[in-house]
């Protein structure tokens, strides 16, 4: 390399950066930067009015998992901490499985029309994906809840007597998650299916394929970026989430997003809570490079 | 359906499913737009037509003052995310592979990967020191946070843009002896203000629906409209809340649609 060409690589690191700064800023000011502090809360004692005390102190990492005995400090298993994980990770997973297995379809449908009526079917799904998050939760609720429309339909025709109670329960935090996530698995999807080439279908057809072996042996393969984009699209704010098992779930069907919300209000735990949220973190980061590693791997496959 | 024949492209029952998917997605919506506009105190039962939710949320001052935070926020942060955005983009795109780009493009698309209730939990630590040391309570809190989680949607449409544009227009005002300041004002910009149009709405989008981290950011009496509503959820449901969202439903389908026409028109 040329001393010239070495001047202009200079400059160009340098105008990167200089023009990258004022976003830089302001993400290490607000987003990046206070994770850092979380972390450090996670090891400081709580204070008896909220807030820490600037005492080194491990209980808040204990606290994920264990509950210590008030009289003997003997650390027993936390029972109702096992709950709210295994509920988020169990709806999260259902979540996942059943917008997968509906999202699929219609992705496929949206992706196999004329391109005219594509665009609009593909705007029609684009229209909730924007739409606020709490919104789409009341709007759900509207649908589910004791006097909503469901029971309203249900009770008129007389399929039902009493009305189905399913509001304040796991049941309605799932039926909303998976309403809420749903368009954030098919776009993905449908990025995947429209790049499929359609040819290899007749291809799978001629050599004798049946409808279910070109569905499992060609396209699903084919289409796995896409799959493996929307889960996690899916599965990762399905697993922080905060705002639907709030509004749907009431105050006893927590997840760990509203566990963390608990010991920063009347918990009056923050390291505990810093703690939650860093291991959230964590989880979350491993199934994006789960992600990063399943994109790159197709890439050098072809 | 009538036999048409085979097609490839056909899978036996996806066509049913997509459209209950499609049914199901929209009747939730629906109905809470149809019942804004009904006339009882009841969620349940329809009892005629009527403003009146519409009337009274616009008579509430809370809902009001919530409104216009709402908005200015929103305004704020998009300016600042977008401005931030735009020479960000300018900075990464078109240009050799430089060091520490990698970097810089983890850090823009931070927000999108780190789950909201971590962020919120992390601005509520920090704030809550700053707010401590130097006695400030106002609204910059939230539009720094709102500017912060703003930027990657502000980003992704400019830097698009950026992509697609080649720098021959470029390399020829140069040829003609325009500055580069000349150059950027009367050439580079103007292609890409169909990007940083689109990039600022988004941003404009994103910041009006946020509750997460406004509710943790948030101090005593700045609830933002999605807060507001949250808040009323947490006491009786009442229509009023449906006609609100009725309200950002129609200004999201608006602002939605403009996007759209604005990203096509230039392909």
């Amino acid at each position: 390399m040329s001393a010239a060409e070495d001047a202009q690589a200079a400059t160009a690191t340098r105008n990167g950066w200089l023009l990258s700064a004022p976003a830089l800023a302001i993400l290490t000011f607000a987003a990046a930067g206070p994770l850092l502090i979380v972390l450090v809360y996670s090891f400081l004692t709580p204070g008896r009015y909220g807030n820490v005390e600037w005492a080194l102190n491990f209980d808040g990492w204990i606290g994920i998992l264990y509950t210590k005995d008030i009289f003997d400090e003997t650390l027993k298993l936390a029972d109702a901490n096992m709950s709210i994980f295994w509920r988020s990770i169990k709806l999260s997973f259902l979540t996942t499985i059943i917008t997968f297995a509906v999202g699929f379809p219609t992705a496929w449908f949206i992706a196999t029309r004329p391109p005219k009526a594509r665009a609009l079917w593909l705007f029609l799904i684009t229209i909730p994906f924007w739409t606020n998050l709490l919104i789409r939760t009341f709007a759900i609720n509207e649908v589910i809840r004791n006097e909503g429309l469901m029971n309203t339909v249900l009770l008129w025709s007389g399929i039902i007597s009493e009305p189905i109670r399913i509001i304040y329960t796991d049941t309605a935090v799932f039926i909303g998650m998976a309403y809420v996530y749903l368009p954030l698995m098919v776009l993905p999807l449908f990025a995947s299916i429209d790049r499929f080439d359609m040819k290899l279908l007749e291809a799978g057809y001629d050599l004798y394929a049946s409808r279910m072996q070109v569905l499992r042996r060609v396209i699903l393969p084919i289409v796995k970026p896409g799959i493996v984009a929307g889960s996690i699209l899916v599965f990762v704010p399905s697993l922080g989430a905060y705002v639907t098992p709030r509004v749907l779930g009431g105050g006893k069907n927590m997840m760990i997003g509203n566990f963390i919300e608990l010991q920063f209000g009347q918990g009056r735990n923050w390291p505990l809570g810093a703690a939650l949220s860093m291991t959230l973190l964590f989880v979350v980061m491993v199934a994006l490079l789960f992600y990063v590693r399943a994109a790159n791997g197709e890439k050098k496959n072809g | 359906m009538a036999e048409r024949g085979f097609s490839v492209a056909r899978l036996p029952g996806f066509s049913t499913i997509a459209i209950v998917v499609f049914v199901a997605l929209y009747l939730p919506i629906i109905t809470l737009v149809v019942y804004s506009f009904n006339a009882g105190q009841s969620v349940a039962v329809w009892e005629g037509f009527s403003l009146k939710w519409y009337v009274d949320a616009w008579a509430n001052d809370a809902v009001k003052s919530a409104t216009l935070r709402s908005l200015g926020i929103a305004l704020c942060a998009s300016i600042i995310a977008t401005a931030a955005a735009t020479m960000a983009a300018l900075g990464t795109t078109r240009r050799k592979a430089f060091k520490g780009q990698t970097f810089i493009y983890v850090m823009i698309n931070q927000p999108l990967m780190v789950p909201e209730i971590v962020t919120a939990v992390a601005l509520l630590i920090f704030f809550a020191s700053i707010k401590v040391a130097t006695g400030y309570q106002g609204l910059g809190y939230l539009i720094i946070a709102h500017s912060a989680f703003c930027i990657p949607f502000a980003y992704l449409p400019i830097r698009a843009r950026l992509e697609g544009m080649d720098l021959s227009l470029e390399t020829a005002a140069a040829d003609l002896y325009a500055s580069s300041w000349q150059t950027f004002r009367r050439v580079t910009l103007p292609l890409l203000a169909p990007g940083i149009m689109a990039g600022a709405m988004l941003a404009f989008v994103i910041s009006l629906d946020d509750v997460v981290i406004t509710e943790f950011v948030k101090s005593g009496g700045q609830d933002t409209l999605p807060t507001y509503m949250l808040g009323q959820m947490r006491r009786a449901l009442t229509p009023e809340v449906n006609a609100i969202s009725s309200v950002l439903l129609a200004l999201t389908v608006l602002l939605l649609t403009a996007f759209f026409l604005l990203t096509r028109k230039n392909d």
